[in-house]
């Protein structure tokens, strides 16, 4: 598993460049993940991020797109505009998470 | 490389950059429970690739998008042997309602939306819903009786085109 050094400090990825560890993460990596992938993060984001990754926390998986509507109240359209594209990915990614298991 | 090398961390390949248009077309052509759903969940999972997806509903695929019985779709054991069930059991009244019934309750437990919602869910993350022009016709419907994320009848020569260059995935 490789190691990063980001912000000055380790953090451990997978091959792809997802945190493993998601307790590594906070709001700065966060905009730094962010501007790794091209998007500049608003406020909005940062709702939907905590939102994630305290699903994340509690269920033990990552949040589907479907989850993040059905449990979280996020509008499918909104994550789209949000995290163009790939909304799923790019929203763990960026939360510190591994990437959605669920086929829907 | 020990694990304390410092290194720059990977960033993942979303493929932004490549709009090369990548495209899906879905038929879907059967109106149970169990054939709705493959459709779907493919639907989605495509869109949520970024993946511009299509869905061609056409005869007893009307079922999924007729507000009538999109709501309502069966699934039938009888006559399917991977269902591990004996026929002259799974033919007595009654028997469609409950393993209808059993499948619904196995969707729902994994939290997969029901047909509608899911319907939803496709159309808001972008997908093209298209009914057949023929099967409309057929059994006398328009598109008021449609599901509203429905974009129009088309006939099997506007299909032509719309899946010119897709990936196209018979159901």
């Amino acid at each position: 598993m490789p190691v990063a050094t980001m912000q000055g400090r380790e953090i451990h990825v997978d091959e792809e460049g997802f945190l493993t560890d998601p307790s590594e993460w906070d709001e700065e990596l966060a905009k730094q993940l962010a501007a790794n992938i091209g998007l500049e993060l608003t406020d909005r984001h940062f709702e939907v991020i905590r939102f994630a990754r305290q699903d994340a926390a509690e269920q033990g998986e990552t949040p589907t797109i479907r989850r993040m509507q059905a449990a979280g109240g996020f509008a499918t359209k909104e994550l789209f505009q949000l995290f163009p594209k790939k909304p799923a990915k790019k929203l763990s990614y960026v939360a510190g998470l591994q990437k959605p298991v669920g086929c829907v | 490389m020990t694990a304390t090398e410092p290194m720059t961390a990977p960033v993942p390949s979303f493929d932004d950059e490549d709009d090369g248009g990548r495209k899906l077309v879905l038929i879907c052509s059967k109106g149970s429970l169990d054939m709705a759903y493959p459709g779907l969940v493919l639907a989605n999972a495509a869109l949520g690739e970024g993946i511009e997806v299509h869905i061609f509903f056409t005869f007893w695929g009307f079922e999924i998008i007729n507000k009538k019985t999109m709501s309502d779709l069966k699934f039938v054991a009888l006559g399917n042997p991977a269902t591990h069930m004996p026929n002259a059991m799974m033919g007595l009244p009654g028997m469609t309602a409950l393993s209808t019934k059993m499948m619904r309750k196995q969707i729902a437990d994994l939290d997969i939306p029901e047909v509608p919602e899911f319907l939803d869910l496709i159309h808001e993350s972008g997908g093209h819903l298209w009914a057949c022009r023929m099967s409309a016709d057929m059994m006398k419907l328009t598109e008021d009786d449609l599901y509203e994320g429905v974009e129009g009848i088309i006939s099997a020569t506007d299909f032509m085109e719309l899946s010119e260059g897709a990936q196209t995935i018979f159901i």
